[in-house]
C-alpha cells in the first residue's frame, strides 16, 4: 500500500518545503506546531509536517493561508476537521467518548496506587505482630540464598 | 532441494514440540522421572531443527534462489551480502521463522543450564515453551511457508524495500525478537509455578536473569530502531508513537516492572502473586505486539503484511496463552503465601511505586495504541491516537518515575526513614537544581521541556554515583570495586536512564531548523554555523543510484565538517529514500538533508542542529549495559554456586 502511494507520488518531495515557508516567523512557528497535530489522511501514520504527499503540502498550505488570515490555532484546527473529519486529528478531542482515553490513565493510576497502599498498609500491619517471625525468615531466606 | 530440507526440519520441530509439551508435562505429574527428563533432548532437537531449516532458508537467500517465492519477492542479485541474509528476517514469512528459532533457542539454554532446577519445574518450564513453539510452528506451517516454490522462477527478484536496506535496521527485528521472546521464559516460569504452586526466591532468582536478559535486548533493539528512524526518515525524529513503536515499547516498560518485582521476591519473598501476573502480561504484551505488527489490524509503515487469516490466527493463540495463563493464575494465585513483611516507607514500598508507575504507563500506552480500533468498533468513528497525546499522557509518570527513583535505590529493606534515605542525597539534589538554573538560564523564553529533562538526567545520574558512595562507605576505593556487580548494573542501568532524559529533553527544546533554497556557492547560518552546498553530483551505487551533495560546514570561520546528503533511488523498487548527512558530536548533530533541484538552479536543503541528540542512544546502552553487568553478578552464574559450595567443603574440612 505504501509502495503503491510512493510510486503515484513525484520522487521524493521532502515534507516542508522552502517556497511553503511564511515570511512572519511566529506565525510560520505556530503554523509548524499545527502540522504536527494533523495526520496526512491518506499516509501510514504520518503528520502532515513530516510527509511527503501532495494532500499533506496541500494542508500545510491551508494551515498556512488561514493563519496569514488571522484565524486562531483551534479554528484552524476546526476548519481541517470539518474537511476531513477526526481522523485527521493527532491529539483526539478531550470530549464525550474520548474523555475514557484521556482519563484511563490518571484514573489507573489512582486506582493502582489506592491498591498498592492498602496492601502495603496490611503488610506493614502484620509487620507490628510477627516480629519476632521476621528473624527467622531472615535466617530462612539466607539458607536459600546460600543454596 | 534445501528449502524442501528446510520445509522438512520445520515440520519435525513441530512435532517434536508438540511431544516436548505433552509428555513432560504428564510426566511431572504423574513424577515419571524418564518421561520428564525427555524434555531436556527434545528441547536441543526442536532448537538443532529449526535452526537447520533457518539456515536452509537463509542459503535460498544468499545464493540468490528465485524459485523460492520470497526469496524472488524480498531478495535482488545485486543487493549487498549483509542485506541478503537481513533479508531472511526482513519480510513475514522469515521474521516468523527467526521467532521460533529464538523461542527454541531458549527452551534449548533452559534445558543447557537448567541442572539445578528441581526437575519436575524444569520438564513444566520446557513444557510450556514448548506449547507456545507449538503454536507458533502451527502458524508458520499453515499460514506463512516461506518454503513456497514458484513454478517458474524468475530471472530476477523484486527486491527488498530500500527502507530495510540500512545496518540499523538490518539488526533490529533480531534483537527485538531476542526481547519477546525471552519474556516467554519468564511466562514459561510463571505458568509452570503455578501449576506447581510454589514460588519462592530460588525461582524469583531463575527467573530475573531470563527477564534481565530479555529487558536488554528489547532496550538495544528498540534503541536500534529509534536510532534509525533517525537518520533515515529525513527529518531525525527519534520516537513517533507509531503502534508498532507502542508494541514493542509496552513490553519494555513491563519487563522493567518485572525485572523490579522479582527482586523483592527474591530478596523478600513478598509480590510473589503481583510478579507472576506480571511475567503472564509481559509476554502477553509481546503478543499483543506480534498481533499488532502481523495482523495488520492497526496500518503502519512496519506491517508488510496484511492478511486476515494471520490476524486471527495469532488472536487465537493470544487467547488460549492469555486466557489459559489468567484463568489459572485466577485459580492457584491465592495459594502463594507472601512471607517478607516491611513498612510503607522502604524499598520494597518503593519498588511497588516503580512498579504501579511503570504498569499504570503502560496501560496509558495499550489504551492509546487500541483506541482508534475500539472508537471504531463501538461507535464506528475514525479517529486517530498520535504523539500529542502520548506525549501529554505518558510524559508525567515518567516524570514521577524519575523524581523518586534515586530515593527509593538508596532505601534499606523493610523499613526506612525518609530522612535519613534522603541524606546521602544532598550533594546529588544540589547538583541537580544548578543544572536546573544552568539550563534555565541558557535558555530564557522556550520550553520548560529542556529544564525538566536536564535536571531530572542529572538527578537520576547523580543520585546513582551517590548512591555507589553510599554503599561504599568510608573504607575506599577497594570496597568500591568490590561492590557485587549488581549495584554497578543498577547504578549504570539508572543513570543510562538519567542520560536518555538529558537527550530527550535537551534536544526537544533546543533543536533548530532551516529550510531553504540553497545556491551552490552561497552561505547560510543557521545557530552560529556557516552552511555552503558547494556540488551536487549523481553517483552510481550497487544497487541504486544517489544525487549526492557537497555541503561544506564552518563555524566561526573554522572548518567543521564536509557532508554528503543524499537522495537514492533504488530502481528496482522505483522507490526513492532520503540518506541524511550526520556530523555526529557530543554536544550537538548537525544532519543535513538534500531536497529537489528548484527551477533557478538552487537545491531545496533542510538544515538541523540537534542538541545532545546521541545522547539518548547513549543512555539506552547504558541501560543495556547495566542490564549485562547485572546479568553478570555471581549469584547468577550457575557454575559459581556449585563452585563456592566446594570451596566451603573444602574450608570445612
Amino acid at each position: 500500500m505504501i509502495l503503491t502511494l510512493l510510486l503515484t507520488l513525484p520522487i521524493a518531495a521532502l515534507a516542508v518545503q522552502p517556497d511553503e515557508v511564511l515570511d512572519n516567523p511566529a506565525l510560520e512557528t505556530r503554523a509548524r506546531q499545527l502540522s504536527q497535530k494533523l495526520r496526512c489522511p491518506v499516509c501510514q501514520g504520518e503528520n502532515i509536517d513530516e510527509s511527503n504527499a501532495a494532500i499533506s503540502r496541500d494542508l500545510r498550505l491551508y494551515v498556512r493561508e488561514r493563519l496569514v488570515a488571522g484565524d486562531s490555532d483551534d479554528q484552524v484546527i476546526d476548519a481541517v476537521v470539518d474537511r476531513f473529519g477526526e481522523f485527521v486529528l493527532f491529539e483526539p478531542r478531550a470530549r464525550g467518548g474520548n474523555l475514557v482515553l484521556w482519563l484511563a490513565g490518571p484514573f489507573m493510576a489512582l486506582i493502582a496506587l489506592l491498591v498498592a497502599w492498602r496492601f502495603v498498609r496490611a503488610r506493614a500491619a502484620s509487620t507490628a505482630r510477627v516480629e519476632d517471625l521476621s528473624e527467622s525468615e531472615r535466617t530462612r531466606l539466607q539458607e536459600i540464598m546460600r543454596d | 532441494m534445501i528449502a524442501e530440507f528446510g520445509h522438512f526440519a520445520l515440520t519435525l520441530a513441530f512435532a517434536v514440540a508438540l511431544y516436548q509439551m505433552i509428555v513432560p508435562m504428564i510426566g511431572a505429574a504423574k513424577g515419571w522421572q524418564g518421561w520428564m527428563d525427555s524434555a531436556r533432548p527434545a528441547a536441543m532437537a526442536q532448537f538443532l531443527l529449526t535452526g537447520l531449516s533457518f539456515a536452509a532458508l537463509t542459503v535460498a537467500f544468499v545464493t540468490s534462489d528465485f524459485s523460492l517465492k520470497l526469496v524472488y519477492e524480498n531478495s535482488h542479485t545485486a543487493k549487498p551480502m549483509i542485506y541478503k541474509i537481513s533479508g531472511v528476517w526482513g519480510n513475514h514469512e522469515g521474521s516468523m521463522l527467526l521467532w521460533v528459532l529464538i523461542l527454541s533457542l531458549f527452551g534449548a539454554a533452559a534445558a543447557a543450564f537448567g541442572s539445578n532446577l528441581p526437575p519436575s519445574l524444569r520438564a513444566r518450564v520446557l513444557g510450556v515453551q514448548a506449547s507456545i513453539g507449538a503454536a507458533f510452528y502451527a502458524f508458520i506451517l499453515f499460514t506463512s511457508n516461506p518454503f513456497l516454490r514458484l513454478a517458474n522462477p524468475p530471472f530476477d527478484g523484486r527486491d527488498l524495500n530500500p527502507l530495510l536496506q540500512d545496518p540499523g535496521l538490518a539488526f533490529h527485528p533480531p534483537f527485538l525478537y531476542l526481547g519477546y521472546v525471552g519474556l516467554s521464559m519468564a511466562f514459561s516460569f510463571a505458568i509452570a509455578a503455578l501449576i506447581e504452586g510454589r514460588v519462592d526466591a530460588a525461582w524469583a532468582r531463575w527467573v530475573r536473569p531470563w527477564t534481565l536478559a530479555a529487558w536488554m535486548f528489547l532496550t538495544v533493539g528498540i534503541a536500534l530502531g529509534s536510532w534509525w528512524a533517525y537518520y533515515e526518515l529525513g527529518w531525525g525524529g527519534f520516537w513517533f508513537w507509531d503502534p508498532v513503536e507502542n508494541a514493542s515499547f509496552m513490553p519494555w516498560l513491563l519487563a522493567a516492572a518485572l525485572l523490579h518485582s522479582a527482586i523483592v521476591v527474591e530478596k523478600r519473598e513478598a509480590l510473589k502473586s503481583w510478579t507472576i501476573l506480571l511475567a503472564i502480561m509481559a509476554f502477553g504484551f509481546s503478543m499483543i505486539g506480534t498481533f499488532i505488527v502481523r495482523s495488520g489490524v492497526i496500518t503502519s509503515v512496519h506491517s508488510f503484511a496484511s492478511d486476515p487469516a494471520r490476524g486471527v490466527f495469532i488472536l487465537a493463540i493470544l487467547a488460549v496463552f492469555m486466557g489459559g495463563g489468567l484463568t489459572l493464575y485466577a485459580a492457584r494465585a491465592g495459594e502463594m503465601t507472601a512471607k517478607g513483611v516491611f513498612s510503607p516507607v522502604s524499598r520494597e514500598g518503593a519498588l511497588i511505586l516503580n512498579n504501579v508507575l511503570l504498569a499504570v504507563s503502560a496501560f496509558v500506552v495499550f489504551i492509546g495504541t487500541m483506541w482508534p480500533l475500539f472508537a471504531e468498533m463501538m461507535w464506528d468513528r475514525k479517529l486517530s491516537v498520535g504523539a500529542p497525546f502520548f506525549n501529554q499522557a505518558f510524559t508525567p509518570f515518567m516524570i514521577v518515575l524519575a523524581i523518586v527513583l534515586p530515593l527509593g535505590a538508596i532505601m534499606p529493606w523493610k523499613r526506612a526513614t525518609l530522612m535519613r534515605s534522603a541524606k546521602p542525597l544532598r550533594a546529588a539534589l544540589i547538583l541537580s537544581i544548578a543544572v536546573m538554573v544552568l539550563v534555565w538560564s541558557v535558555s530564557t523564553g522556550r520550553s520548560a521541556i529542556a529544564v525538566i529533562g536536564a535536571g531530572l538526567g542529572a538527578w537520576l545520574i547523580a543520585g546513582a554515583a551517590a548512591e555507589l558512595i553510599h554503599r561504599t562507605g568510608k573504607s575506599g576505593l577497594s570496597r568500591l570495586v568490590r561492590l557485587p556487580r549488581a549495584d554497578w548494573g543498577k547504578a549504570v542501568a539508572h543513570s543510562g536512564l538519567g542520560v536518555t532524559f538529558i537527550g530527550v529533553g535537551l534536544l526537544t527544546a533546543w533543536q533548530t531548523e532551516d529550510i531553504r533554497v540553497a545556491q551552490i556557492g552561497e552561505p547560510f547560518e543557521l545557530s552560529g554555523y556557516q552552511i555552503t552546498l558547494t556540488a551536487v553530483d549523481e553517483v552510481q551505487g550497487p544497487n541504486y543510484v544517489s544525487t549526492m551533495a557537497t555541503m561544506q560546514v564552518a563555524r566561526d570561520g573554522r572548518q567543521v565538517a564536509t557532508m554528503h546528503p543524499e537522495k537514492r533511488v533504488y530502481p528496482v523498487q522505483a522507490m526513492p529514500t532520503t540518506e541524511a548527512a550526520i556530523d555526529n558530536g557530543i554536544f550537538r548533530d548537525i544532519y543535513l538533508v538534500i531536497g529537489d533541484a528548484q527551477a533557478d538552479g538552487g537545491w531545496a536543503v533542510r538544515s538541523y542542529i540537534k542538541p545532545f541528540a546521541n545522547w539518548i542512544w547513549a543512555g539506552s546502552i547504558l541501560m543495556a549495559l547495566g542490564g549485562l553487568i547485572s546479568l553478570s553478578d555471581r549469584r547468577y552464574r550457575v557454575a559459581a554456586g556449585a563452585r563456592r559450595a566446594h570451596a566451603n567443603a573444602v574450608a570445612a574440612e
